[in-house]
């Protein structure tokens, strides 16, 4: 039972002082998280504190790789607007 | 200069600590900034007109955490082309921006300030942000350390940034209203939990006003910072000006919304435009009061070097500071001596009539003689004199010459946004964006102009002047008004539909 931070992750720092469990790793290119010492802050808090303060959405998953903070979440961008966005960058790369 | 030097120290030591400084009670904060506060900052060339032309300031970039998400902020852009507030290139430990700030410190003499402002919030994990602290006013007593903050976890702070050489805090405030502010920010995280909609913004407005109070009580100048949104709090934040001034800001500074697309922000892909430049200087107009506005504010990157409205920060990344070789007693004493010449030169001019601004107070303008106002675009490298070539300019100084004088409006910048990328602006050329940024603008003086850019001035109803080259610029901004008297332009009504009211 382990959380995992994925590439998204600009290494803001903000889940290294929150965890309870020391288990966020300064990696690079991105943190990590170290699956032996994360608890997802079961029992410790209500919601997993990496998570809760994460400014970038789907940058951590749960155990089972879904997104804490789907795309849209925290930002409250619509979703049609983001696509609308990718697609107007693939064109110019 | 031994003696400048002791002075320099002294003042130094004496500013560690609160309870030093003789500021703090609210009424002597009103009208005129008391003496006290006038002697904190003269060398502060983000709060002094005048000083921002001759001391430098730096930012280290050692606070990337954020306890809030604002709709303006995406934190994940870095454009080393882009000059805007939460913007850095590379990330500092305490003990890389300490050598970075001696290194600056040595070879940019000038320098006065050093502050944190991110690229997150400098209080929301405090530890990085007070260590540096710490080292610097061990280091560098002589630089003046200042912080901004989102204020959510200043009242936490508040004690242990008294410990250090702190005499100017920064908070972001942008609201009173939690109606207002559940526009602004989405959410914060409080007390191990992420807190969305009005019951964030309460949270937020109620630790940020209660910072204020607790700054102010222990005498530690605070500057308050808005930025202005239009229709989202535009019209409320005469209300924030108010309120933050009651309370014993120094100093209000209201900062237009930067929201391009590109920056990939939630106010940049929601296409909410910020204010026009004349959108702006109203409110900060009607923000004014009895109280400062700070209208020369560049809104800096939080990794920024140098004098304001220059970045050096590309001369002193982490590979070059390591092969600098420096001496720190030396320099500190250098700075000393810097400093006490400007400080000579600044007094100088200030018993110099035709060399200072006059800063006339609006109650004053609003009685003043019928003939009109007029802004006027001026480009300068600084020291107070027109000394610029128009094409040379990243940025103009606005001046409104009126019947009773010159009074220093604030300044536009052409490169806000971005300069030099393809994928920003690329339909527009650096002059329609110059165009653009003097809108309102009736007069462009400069040293020097070519004939070109000088045409498509004339064409966009904006006259260019190069008659006052190297002279003073209130010489030169009257000067010119004189002019358009001559020419019969004050008696017409304005097209542009500008007025000062």
């Amino acid at each position: 039972m382990a959380l995992q931070i994925v590439a998204a992750c600009v290494n803001c720092f903000a889940c290294v002082e929150v965890c309870p469990s020391g288990a966020i790793v300064e990696a690079k290119p991105h943190f990590l998280i170290n699956a032996k010492q994360c608890t997802e802050c079961d029992g410790e808090y209500a919601d997993p504190q990496c998570a809760s303060i994460c400014p970038i959405e789907a940058a951590i998953l749960d155990a089972s790789g879904v997104p804490l903070n789907p795309i849209g979440s925290l930002t409250g961008i619509p979703l049609a607007l983001l696509a609308a966005r990718e697609e107007v960058h693939h064109a110019r790369s | 200069m031994d003696l400048k030097l002791d002075e320099a120290t002294q003042q130094g030591t004496a500013q560690k600590g609160c309870a030093a400084s003789g500021c703090g009670s609210n009424d002597q904060q009103l009208s005129h900034l008391p003496e006290a506060i006038r002697e904190k900052v003269f060398n502060h060339p983000c709060y002094s007109e005048q000083a921002h032309h001759y001391f430098a300031r730096m930012h280290v970039a050692v606070a990337p955490a954020c306890n809030i998400q604002c709709n303006y902020c995406n934190r994940k852009y870095d454009c080393a082309n882009e000059s805007r507030p939460g913007v850095v290139s590379e990330l500092l430990t305490p003990q890389q921006a300490v050598k970075k700030t001696l290194a600056v410190a040595a070879n940019i003499p000038q320098m006065s300030v050093l502050g944190i402002a991110g690229p997150g919030d400098p209080l929301a994990q405090p530890q990085r942000t007070l260590e540096t602290f710490r080292m610097l006013s061990e280091q560098a007593p002589d630089i003046k350390l200042c912080v901004s903050t989102n204020g959510l976890n200043l009242p936490n702070v508040v004690d242990e940034l008294c410990e250090h050489n702190i005499d100017h805090v920064t908070i972001t405030i942008n609201c009173v209203d939690p109606v207002v502010g559940e526009k602004i920010y989405p959410w914060i995280f409080w007390n191990n939990r992420r807190i969305r909609g009005r019951k964030a913004a309460e949270i937020l407005i109620a630790q940020q006003q209660k910072g204020l109070e607790m700054l102010v009580e222990r005498g530690v100048l605070v500057k308050v910072n808005s930025v202005m949104i239009p229709g989202v709090n535009d019209e409320h934040l005469q209300e924030v000006s108010r309120l933050v001034k009651a309370k014993g800001a120094f100093l209000h500074n209201v900062m237009p919304l930067i929201a391009e697309e590109e920056h990939g922000t939630y106010y940049g892909i929601m296409k909410q435009r910020g204010p026009t430049a004349k959108e702006l200087q109203a409110l900060q107009d009607s923000c004014a009061g009895d109280m400062n506005m700070m209208r020369h504010c560049r809104q800096c990157r939080a990794d920024a070097v140098g004098l304001l409205g220059e970045d050096r920060g590309a001369e002193f990344t982490l590979d070059k500071i390591e092969t600098m070789e420096i001496d720190y007693a030396a320099a500190m004493e250098k700075r000393a001596q810097v400093h006490a010449a400007i400080e000579q030169e600044l007094k100088a001019k200030q018993e110099k009539p035709a060399a200072s601004v006059v800063n006339i107070p609006l109650s004053t303008l609003k009685k003043a003689p019928a003939k009109r106002p007029v802004l006027m675009a001026v480009a300068t490298k600084g020291g107070g004199v027109i000394n610029q070539h128009f094409g040379h300019a990243n940025e103009f100084l606005i001046f409104e010459a009126s019947g009773i004088g010159v009074r220093f409006i604030g300044t536009r910048r052409v490169d806000q946004y971005c300069v030099g990328q393809d994928s920003c602006n690329e339909d527009e050329t650096t002059l329609d964006r110059v165009i653009k940024a003097l809108d309102g603008c009736e007069v462009m003086l400069s040293a020097r102009i070519g004939l070109p850019p000088y045409e498509a001035l004339e064409a966009a109803g904006i006259l260019p002047i190069s008659d006052y080259a190297m002279e003073y610029i209130e010489d030169g901004v009257l000067g010119a008004y004189r002019q358009l008297e001559e020419m019969g332009r004050l008696a017409e009504q304005l097209h542009t539909g500008f007025s000062v009211a």
